[in-house]
């Protein structure tokens, strides 16, 4: 079985193909060119030096966030799009457990944080236990400092990743109990996405090219607003 | 020769749209998903709102274009998506999901400018319909007069300095509480109100310019109802949306046949959202039998967005060659004959 992994979540273009056996490729760009610009160029490429064709594909796996809005928008209708013309399933895999599962069978607590603007993150905990990985907090948005707050003292060892980290590296580099990701671990890794996948697929957590969809944790700003002018009317009577 | 079967997909602004067309002029399937009740609450499109609607309704819209024209994804030859003008997070959507369609199908994809697809949506209609001609292209984000030389070559002769003439009706609509889309409901109100009843200015800029300028018209009536309101007095609502709507119009019938004139035309083409008013049309109509100038405009369902008039253009655009490659991104502010 060959996956199709894609991963837009952050600013890195993430692809890869992978079967049960082994990675075939991987494209990891981190430039600041669009995901427009970038993402169709390199699935063209991947499939191009691989020497495989989109009817060799199975299953198309793809990161649905939380992250940036419309980079998640161009990865997901990226690949609905390929299912539905191939009419092959989607497995959904989030960003947090991506990232958090570059950290392969590490010890303690793996921390994934993901740049929410305004210096929130979009976050959650992760553990390995028995060669798998551990969903120990589920995703929510924060403030960088009431995050840092929580995990200063808590754990004995926690292990950060995700582009969040360059952000806020300073403030986590003061704290002795935290481990800062290398480089070739910190970015979302569309390898990871597929893994991910494949391990969902036998457990039958599939989805299609109608019901995958991105997962955003927070609401439109228009949202917001709109239901706070409604809450102040309501009590205002 | 064989049939070129075009999938097209457009998502500027709060419509999902796919239609299916044979050989550019003829719709096999023409599928609107619109937004407005989404919308309504928040007094206009909130891009992202738009955006999260559009991504949830690309693949259903889809499905549904093929369905209704009887076809599968291995009978389309080209793909044609709007890239721009409109909001750069809904346009991602159709523009992503149309990239990874022609790639995955192996056919050439087509990007194509939505203003440009509005003109095109005439073709459809009027399947002897062939440029040059003068073209009027109204809309709730466009007032644009153009010179059409050919299938795909456009001069702008005019266009708006400041507000959109269906913004202008749009913001008016919202201070007489007419509620959103105002366009469509002033056109209704005017039928019944008195078009003289209130002299509102007319600008024209000056003689030698195509150009529009709807802010002072606006601000004029703004002006009125306000004054109005201070001296509470009564206000007929369908008075005033009557000679406001007049006030647009004249100026929009005016420069379009002054245009044809001067350059010489004998066919005025209409395009956009307001070229559904159904007082321009009668305006139009007039004017033409007048100065024996031919007026062609789209069908009601062909003047506002959708995706069979995109995928008309992109037929023209791929017979010129102009194919699009998988690195196009979304332009929010595309010009006319803009590549
Ligand atoms: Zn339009």
């Amino acid at each position: 079985m060959k996956v199709l992994g894609i991963d837009t979540s952050s600013k890195v273009a993430a692809v890869a193909i992978m079967d049960e056996d082994k990675l075939i490729g991987e494209y990891i760009i981190n430039s600041n060119k669009s995901h427009s610009e970038k993402l169709m160029p390199i699935i063209q490429e991947i499939f191009s030096q691989c020497n495989l064709t989109v009817d060799d594909i199975d299953l198309v796996a793809v990161c649905i966030g939380p992250g940036s809005f419309t980079g998640l928008r161009i990865g997901v209708a990226t690949a609905k799009s390929i299912a539905h013309s191939k009419q092959i399933p989607i497995v959904c895999v989030n960003s947090l457990e991506t990232l958090a599962f570059n950290m392969n069978l590490s010890k303690g607590i793996i921390c994934p944080i993901i740049d929410a603007q305004r210096n929130d993150v979009y976050t959650s905990k992760y553990t390995w236990e028995n060669n798998s990985l551990l969903c120990i907090e589920d995703i929510s948005v924060k403030n960088i400092d009431v995050l840092i707050d929580q995990i200063k003292d808590r754990y004995e060892q926690i292990i950060v990743v995700g582009d969040a980290v360059d952000i806020h590296k300073e403030k986590l580099e003061s704290l002795n109990n935290i481990y800062i990701s290398p480089n070739s671990h910190k970015v979302p890794r569309a390898s990871s996405v597929c893994q991910i996948a494949l391990e969902k697929y036998k457990n039958n957590i599939i989805d299609d090219y109608m019901t995958a969809n991105p997962l955003y944790i927070r609401k439109s700003q228009a949202e917001v607003e709109y239901e706070e002018r409604q809450r102040r009317m309501g009590e205002n009577g | 020769m064989k049939d070129i079967i075009t999938l097209a997909i457009e998502s500027s602004c709060d419509e999902t749209c796919a239609a299916v067309l044979k050989n550019g002029r003829y719709i096999l399937s023409n599928v609107v998903s619109t937004q407005i009740d989404l919308h309504k609450k928040f007094g206009g499109v909130v891009p992202e709102v738009a955006s999260r609607k559009h991504i949830e309704n690309i693949q259903p819209v889809i499905q549904k274009a093929l369905d209704d024209a009887n076809l599968t994804f291995n009978d389309i030859d080209i793909i044609g998506v709007t890239y721009g003008p409109g909001l750069v997070g809904a346009l991602l959507v159709g523009l992503s999901s149309a990239k990874a369609l022609a790639f995955s199908l192996s056919v050439p994809l087509i990007g194509v400018n939505h203003v440009e697809g509005h003109i095109a949506a005439n073709f459809i209609d009027h399947k002897d319909l062939n440029p040059p001609f003068i073209c009027l292209i109204v809309s709730g984000g466009h007032t644009h007069l153009v010179e059409v030389k050919d299938y795909g070559e456009y001069e702008v002769l005019g266009k708006t300095r400041d507000d959109a003439a269906g913004e202008a009706f749009d913001k008016i609509a919202r201070a007489l509480d007419l509620g959103y889309p105002g366009g469509p409901k002033i056109d209704k109100l005017s039928k019944i109100g008195n078009k003289n009843a209130i002299e509102f200015p007319r600008v024209y800029i000056d003689d030698e310019s195509f150009d529009f300028s709807f802010s002072g018209l606006k601000s004029a009536a703004l002006n009125y109802l306000n004054s109005k309101k201070m001296k509470n007095e009564d206000i007929v609502v369908e008075d005033i949306a009557a000679s406001f709507q007049e006030a647009v119009l004249e100026v929009l019938v005016n420069k379009s046949i002054k245009a044809a004139i001067t350059k010489g035309y004998d066919k005025i083409v209409l395009a956009g959202g307001v070229a559904a008013n159904s007082r321009l049309r009668e305006m139009f109509d007039e004017k033409g039998k007048e100065h024996k100038i031919d007026i062609k405009y789209p069908s009601l369902a062909l003047c506002t967005d959708n995706a069979a008039m995109i995928g008309c253009a992109a037929y023209y655009d791929y017979l010129k060659g102009k194919v699009s490659d998988l690195n196009l991104n979304a332009v929010p502010n595309l010009k006319l004959g803009q590549r």
